[in-house]
């Protein structure tokens, strides 16, 4: 098994997420803000995993569970979105919704 | 052995940090299945194989496979195959192709090499996480489940197609 120090695998899930975060501001497509916020996501799961790796335990794994159930919520209701604005708008730019009107 | 999880953390660093540069959807989506199935190795070297398998069957097989019926109902009837014919580019595949052969490599070591089921022991057995999730946890898999169906349903009535009268952009 791996015997790296915990603090390497929370760095790379902290790496991870700042990489995500990071996409969500700089991108201006709403399906690379989708994909960020996969990223993002999957950086926390991959954190519980690390804990639970730490202490032998299965909690971790079982919070990555939950985690991955809300992601594909989420990509579920995000996709229909961006169908929905893409027929609304004729384009992917998230600034182009930020009138709040009908 | 640690060396399997250095080498797929900078697979996933660099892969992400690619699907934040790269310009092209479809291309940016392979970066990302590569940093998801890094991510899985590692799953698997920190002794969580069930999560491993999650991983890339859900993660890395059905979201980005819904990302990428989404990117192709977009695109339905504007010049699509001249744009598709431009995305599967041989070159196109070279990074992601490399990134992913690596893994491989790294799966393929681990697999002959160190052996498994590793003997040092450590490692979370499914059969303990569908302990766990069914015993404390049983409330939580019962709100997922209602997550995903409100989930279901709101994107059933978001991707509904209204008719022109009602709504409609500016």
């Amino acid at each position: 098994m791996v015997t790296v120090p915990v603090e390497h695998g929370l760095m790379l899930a902290g790496v991870l997420f700042a990489l995500g975060a990071l996409g969500v501001m700089v991108r201006r497509n709403v399906v690379f803000t989708l994909m960020c916020v996969e990223i993002m996501l999957n950086a926390s799961g991959l954190a519980f995993v690390v804990a639970g790796w730490r202490w032998g335990q299965a909690d971790g794994q079982v919070m990555f569970f939950f985690i991955l159930t809300m992601a594909a919520a989420e990509v579920c209701v995000g996709l229909a979105l961006v169908l929905q604005l893409h027929r609304r708008f004729q384009t992917l730019d998230v600034d182009a919704a930020d009138k709040m009107r009908g | 052995m640690n060396a399997v999880f250095y080498v797929s953390a900078l697979i996933a660093v660099a892969s992400t940090a690619m699907v934040i540069i790269e310009r092209n959807a479809v291309h940016a989506l392979l970066y990302l299945i590569v940093s998801l199935l890094a991510v899985a190795v590692i799953f698997f070297g920190l002794g969580a194989p069930f999560v491993a398998a999650l991983e890339v069957l859900i993660y890395a097989g059905a979201i980005m496979v819904l990302f990428v019926f989404a990117m192709m109902l977009l695109n339905l009837g504007r010049a699509a195959t001249e744009q598709e014919r431009q995305w599967l580019k041989p070159r196109m595949w070279r990074g992601p192709g490399i990134l992913a052969f690596i893994l491989l490599a790294e799966v393929v070591y681990v697999l002959t090499c160190v052996g498994w089921p590793a003997p040092a022991g450590g490692v979370v057995e499914p059969r303990q996480v569908g302990a766990a999730l069914f015993g404390p946890y049983v409330l939580g898999v019962e709100l997922a489940s209602l997550v995903l169906l409100a989930a279901l349903l709101g994107a059933y009535h978001l991707g509904r197609r209204t008719p022109p009268s009602e709504g409609g952009g500016p």
